[in-house]
């Protein structure tokens, strides 16, 4: 059952089991969000680049988050959280102890030998302290602030085991040869599997104004139309070709059309840049290099480092997630280092791919599979023209 | 810029580098990853402060204080770069007898003129060989020319003087000076400046900025230990400094800072002045001010520089050190690039089509003069002064006045659009049927649009080449403006009157596209300067060096000279930064010479060595004999450090082979400014205009050389514990947001921006929500002398209300980018209407970051009611047009201190 088990939750690699022959490195994030500015270059290139809606003029009055959460119009979120020192001391502690126990990443479970975890470098290891520091920076503890802001780019994780995926009864979500999960918005029929699916509430429908799923959407685009009230009928609205992924910037309407209405939508892990060997939208755009873009191994690999660093200073509040492939959606292409718990940034503490339980299930109801089966032809016949 | 990263510390102060310049805030994080401790010093807790190490919150408008009881603990601790100071700044320089500090005078130095309100700098000046400051034959300091000498403090304030020292120091007549490098001489610049800030104390730290003694020390700790041989720290402002009527002292206080721990000329060091935009540096280079020309060269004043030799003595000495001596080459070159055949030897150069400024045209003058019908046409270029200028409501009833307006801009921006949709229309103030302006909208193109330069804040230029051809009727700024010449000249062209020939006589001859537009590098190479004569005439000139005075050279911009050099555009080397070092040479071209860091020279020690390894920069080879490096020395290229001139050398010959400093008279580094700051040679804490404290230090309250306009329409709120003052209890600062660039007209119309921060907020303290009712999400209506406006509220944590001696002083922040119109996607209240108008003397620059005002909770009235709420507030608080507005002032020792409210 264990080839199963990985198969459908534990470590392995997604684009050669998607059946990619002679797939491309599995790339991914390793966002950083101790040097993150919340500065938002990475929400407005992504939807410049992908020629998303603007989503909502409210104020929304969460400290400088305006955007609120992931979703269809949002595939980058900053999320900005403002702490006093009793939390920060808390954050610190809740780290320290995961740190004894020798688990740098979070969550760790038993065989955690992957990706080279350092173990967790005791507190201030003067090993990973930088040697310029001379006599200021000192090794222990550091001083408590009274207060802190956290920002945090959020994004699909590009999960190992992406539930949105194996739900998708259409297709439409498949596996690219970069281990990535991409929809593709001509095959989707809107069915919303995927978003119940989905243990991160990342990908959602696109809704069109008040909420109507085939009607208007409150606001014009980028290139503001003749009214901010444009209606669009949904069955008009644009069908690509072969690899929508691709499409974004020519599925473009400048007359404030809204485009795919109900097509469930997020982050492609710019997909279309990648197979031109660009650097996805927002990471290039991150002035601080709080987002980096690269092999998922390297990406893994030097959010240990920079945990250990921090640790190495003092900052047990530093933790990573998604890094670790026996997590409860075999890691994800997009690995965070994190400085509080994952709820304080409203990620799920232990995310667990909604399909993990499928082996029991087989044990249980041997039809499942069958069931399975049936959604999905339910779901081709309820789609639209 | 990048060499930010090789700071050891960083101290970000006056500024959001984060928030506001997050691309160049990339080094900073470098810096920090590779272990620089950077210190946030701000009002506010900002995204700056949230990636600092630490951040120490500030009562806005003090400053001075801070960096002053920095500098006393340098002094009064030992802890300065003895040999860079004795060696490299005026330390040692021994000032004239007559030099009263403000210690002796009760806030005053030497010199001030009640009457006009302005200094007479003669006192400052540094003592002669004979050891008298104010002997005729042998004075220093004093103006450097014999027209010069008249001109009092007024006069050189209305020409904002202080931006002719852009690229280097004010000209001395010579550089004799007597110094005593023990330091001991209580007439040292040294000692006068031990006395000055003696009583800048953490204790007094404490009671007028609100910073604990703790924060001070560990501010202190953390700048002293970080400079000297082995490190060096490094500050960064921006107009959270400039925008005071002190605002230039502020920047002086750091410099000073700077200079005692030998951090200026070295990597990770200096003072780095961050712009608000693209080309902000560009347009004081190539001014798009009243007051200079290109190369920060003086705008001649009427009746002071009548003739050619009273303007060329004035604007730099021949016998003064170092580049500034050579200004008549610059000058002559500049007037060549103007008038070309028609600017000879015999017509002084056409010196007679250049205009005489008459007194100040800065664009607040402008406004008033507007309100008096002085002013019939104004143009509006990327600047949108209904929301962007300090008293909106000035701003545009000002504007109401004009026959004429010109707006080029992306969008239809509030001044394009105030006389339908503006605040005076609800309030009744305007009718739109009475409003006789007429308005000319001509859309722009953007960057991409259109090739030319920007000069970022390392005066670095760096060209951007034309991607796509404007759409529709958008047009450049260079096309416009050609087109709009090629159009006046026609006009004229038939012309007898005199005073037409300097339009008609202008060079004007650019080549054009298919579009008509200009090629913009044409332009550089008349900017950069060419040959006009001889074996190479025609050819560009590679150096400002090769710049004469006998009219063979021509060159529009003489700092910028170099840019063109062998006929490539330098601007737009654009070598990756991995294919070369951290200086980074062969990226864009900085003015002047390439050179990235000014005053590299002090970078190595007097004998040319580095100060230390971990520090090289520049250093002198002695066996090739020249200096040497990882940038462009800063320094005459094959002068020994051991070099002596002759006594009384002037110009680049007359520099001692450790005189850094190669744009300063005397080719050092000025600790005290004998001449050239307009409100005194040291830096020292006056109060804003507006302030709930009373100025702590000394009996004069605030700068008593800043610029008042006692007006109606420009009130002020009474001051430290005056009555009335309570009306008024609370400190606001304006600021900008990431996600909106200044008045919004780049911001507010791109849905993607809008989203990001659709409402004008005010941000306060729980405590002060608790105070006044307010709640996050909630309304509150703002009010100050001049206006008042409506916001919504964010509480946070982020903003500490302030003990200032044993008072509460609560802060309120407003973010300036939205204004009233229907035009954008998102629009709001102006903070900038709360604002009045009070001006710096040496650039003026308004008083945008400090005032006073009060928060009540919910919506502001509309209409009338809107009116009459803020005439019921100035009524309260008893003010009149004399509030605020005694540029003198002390109190009698019976008042009792500190503060009211
Ligand atoms: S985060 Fe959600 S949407 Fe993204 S791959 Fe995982 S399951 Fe799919
Ligand atoms: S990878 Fe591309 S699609 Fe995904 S968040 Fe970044 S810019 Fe958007
Ligand atoms: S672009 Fe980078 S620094 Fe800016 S908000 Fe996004 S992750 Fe943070």
């Amino acid at each position: 059952m264990d080839f199963w088990r990985n198969q459908l939750s534990g470590p392995t690699n997604p684009s050669v089991d998607a059946a990619w022959k002679d797939g491309e490195p599995r790339k991914g994030f390793f966002t950083d969000t101790s040097i993150c500015i919340g500065c938002k270059a990475c929400e407005v290139a992504c939807k410049e680049w992908n020629a998303i809606p603007e989503d909502g003029l409210d104020m929304l009055s969460q400290s400088y988050d305006n955007t609120g959460a992931l979703g269809a119009s949002t595939w980058r979120h900053v999320a900005f959280v403002e702490q006093s020192s009793d939390r920060i001391e808390q954050a610190r502690e809740s780290g320290r102890r995961l740190v004894e126990l020798g688990m740098p990443s979070l969550r760790s479970r038993e065989g955690s030998d992957a990706v080279g975890a350092p173990g967790g470098s005791p507190l201030g290891t003067a090993a990973t302290m930088p040697q310029t520091n001379g006599s200021l920076a000192v090794a222990d503890v550091p001083a408590l602030p009274d207060m802190r802001w956290l920002m945090s780019s959020d994004v699909c994780k590009h999960c190992t085991h992406a539930a949105c995926l194996d739900v998708c009864p259409t297709g439409s979500l498949f596996r690219s040869e970069f281990g990535t999960v991409v929809v593709q918005d001509d095959i989707c029929n809107g069915c919303g599997y995927c978003v119940a699916a989905c243990p991160f509430g990342v990908i959602e429908r696109r809704k069109g104004d008040e909420g109507h799923e085939n009607g208007k959407q409150s606001h014009g685009i980028s290139i503001r139309g003749s009214s901010s009230a444009s209606v669009v009928d949904a069955t008009t609205s644009t069908t690509q070709s072969v690899g929508s992924a691709h499409a974004a910037n020519s599925g473009f309407a400048n007359n404030g059309e809204v485009k795919n209405v109900g097509i469930a939508q997020k982050c492609t892990l710019c997909y279309d840049r990648l197979g031109d060997g660009q650097t996805p939208a927002c990471a290039q755009a991150c002035p601080t290099t709080s987002i980096k873009f690269g092999d998922l191994a390297d990406m893994r690999a030097a959010a240990q480092e920079r945990v250990a660093q921090l640790h190495g200073q003092g900052f047990t509040e530093a933790r990573l997630y998604g890094a670790d492939p026996n997590d409860g959606v075999g890691g994800t292409g997009s690995v965070f280092l994190l400085l509080d718990e994952p709820e304080v940034y409203g990620l799920p503490p232990d995310p667990r791919v909604t399909t993990a339980d499928l082996p029991d299930m087989f044990r249980k109801a041997g039809y499942a599979a069958l069931t399975m089966m049936a959604m999905a032809a339910a779901a081709f016949v309820r789609r639209r023209p | 810029m990048q060499d930010l990263s090789n700071s050891d510390c960083i101290v970000i102060q006056g500024s959001n580098m984060a928030e506001c310049h997050p691309v160049a805030y990339q080094w900073v994080t470098e810096a920090r990853l590779k272990g620089a401790k950077v210190i946030h010093i701000d009002p506010r807790f900002t995204r700056t402060s949230a990636t600092a190490d630490k951040h120490i919150p500030i009562r806005a408008g003090s400053d001075v204080v801070l960096l002053g009881a920095v500098i006393n603990h340098i002094l009064a601790n030992d802890l300065y770069f003895k040999e860079y100071v004795v060696s490299y700044t005026n330390a040692a320089t021994i000032v004239s007898d007559d030099f009263r500090d403000t210690e002796d005078l009760e806030g005053l130095f030497s010199g001030y003129d009640d009457q006009k309100g302005s200094y007479s700098q003669d006192t400052w000046a540094y003592a002669t060989d004979d050891g008298s400051g104010d002997d005729s034959a042998g004075a220093l300091g004093t103006i450097g020319g014999p027209a010069a000498q008249h001109e009092d403090g007024e006069v050189a304030s209305d020409r904002a003087a202080g931006h002719e020292h852009g690229s280097g120091g004010p000209p001395l007549e010579h550089a004799r000076v007597k110094r005593d490098e023990t330091l001991q001489d209580p007439n040292t610049v040294f000692q006068i400046l031990k006395r000055h800030y003696a009583r800048y104390t953490p204790e007094m730290v404490r009671d007028t900025c609100g910073i604990s003694v703790d924060d001070f020390a560990y501010l202190a700790k953390a700048v002293t230990e970080n400079s000297g041989r082995e490190r060096t720290t490094a500050f960064v402002y921006a107009v959270g400094w400039t925008q005071h009527t002190l605002g230039a002292q502020f920047i002086r206080t750091a410099a000073i800072v700077q200079l005692l721990l030998g951090n200026m000329g070295r990597p990770g060091g200096g003072i780095m002045a961050l712009r608000g935009h693209a080309s902000i540096q560009g347009s004081t280079d190539i001014p798009t001010l009243y007051n200079i020309l290109p190369g920060y060269l003086a705008m001649p004043v009427a009746g002071l520089h009548d003739t050619w030799d009273d303007y060329i003595a004035a604007i730099g000495s021949k016998q003064q050190k170092g580049f500034w001596a050579n200004a008549d080459t610059y000058a002559v070159s500049f007037m060549k690039s103007w008038w070309g055949e028609k600017a000879t030897a015999a017509n002084s150069w056409a010196y007679d089509y250049l205009p005489r400024l008459s007194g100040a045209h800065g664009t607040y003058q402008t406004t008033m003069a507007m309100l008096d019908d002085e002013v019939e046409g104004y143009f509006l270029l990327g600047q949108n002064p209904a929301v962007g200028s300090a008293h909106g409501r000035m701003q545009r009833l000002a504007m109401s006045h004009l026959k004429w307006l010109v707006v080029r801009d992306f969008a239809m921006i509030e001044s394009a659009t105030f006389w339908k949709d503006g605040p005076e229309i609800a309030t009744g103030e305007l009718v739109t049927e009475d409003i006789d302006t007429e308005v000319f909208f001509l859309p722009a193109a953007a960057h991409t649009e259109k090739s030319g330069s920007f000069t970022q804040t390392q005066r670095m230029l760096q060209w951007h080449h034309q991607a796509v051809t404007p759409k529709g009727d958008c047009r450049s700024e260079l096309q416009f403006f050609h087109e709009l010449g090629q159009r006046l000249r026609a006009l004229l062209a038939d012309s007898t009157d005199e005073r037409d020939r300097p339009l008609l006589d202008l060079t004007w001859d650019y080549p054009v596209d298919e579009h008509g537009e200009p090629d913009a590098e044409a332009v550089l190479a008349e900017i950069n300067g060419y040959h006009l004569t001889g074996d190479q005439a025609g050819q560009p000139l590679s150096s400002f060096t090769q710049m004469k005075a006998d009219g063979s050279t021509s060159g529009g911009c003489w700092i910028y000279t170099g840019v063109y050099a062998g006929g490539v555009n330098q601007a737009a080397n654009r070598k990756p930064g991995r294919e070369q070092n951290l200086t980074a040479l062969e990226w864009g071209w900085a003015w002047p010479a390439n050179r990235r860091i000014l005053y590299n020279r002090a970078s190595a020690d007097p004998e040319g060595n580095p100060w230390s390894e971990r520090k090289k920069y520049v250093w002198w080879d002695a066996d090739e004999g020249r200096w040497t490096g990882n940038d462009v020395p800063d320094f005459p290229v094959t002068k020994a450090p051991s070099y002596r001139p002759e006594p009384g050398t002037g110009g680049p010959d007359g520099l001692a082979g450790d005189d850094p400093f190669i744009m300063q008279a005397d080719g050092k580094g000025w600790l005290f400014t004998p001449k050239g700051m307009l409100d005194g040679p040291l830096p020292s804490h006056y109060e804003p205009q507006e302030s709930p404290v009373r100025n702590p230090l000394y009996a004069q309250q605030s700068n008593p050389a800043r610029k008042v306009f006692p007006r109606k329409d420009n009130l002020w709120s009474p001051s430290g514990g005056e009555p009335g003052s309570d009306v008024y209890p609370f400190v606001f600062t304006t600021y900008r947001l990431t996600e909106h660039h200044t008045a919004g007209g780049m911001s507010r119309w791109l849905p993607y921006l809008s989203e990001l921060q659709p409402e004008f907020f005010c941000e306060i303290s729980p405590e002060l929500a608790q105070e006044r009712g307010l709640t996050n999400g909630g309304w509150a209506t703002i009010v100050s002398a001049r206006t008042a406006i409506e916001a919504r509220v964010m509480v946070t944590e982020r903003m500490t209300p302030l003990m200032i001696s044993g008072h509460t002083v609560h802060q309120i922040g407003l973010p300036y980018h939205w204004g009233v119109g229907n035009s954008a996607v998102v629009s709001g209240d102006a903070a900038n209407d709360l604002l009045g108008v009070a001006l710096d003397p040496n650039v003026q620059i308004q008083e945008s970051k400090a005032g006073s005002c009060d928060i009540q909770p919910g919506r502001r009235p509309t209409g009338e009611a809107l009116l009459r709420l803020v005439a019921e507030y100035q009524s309260r608080s008893g003010t009149t047009t004399e509030t605020g507005n005694q540029l003198r002032t002390g109190h009698p020792a019976s008042t009792p201190d500190t503060m009211g409210g």
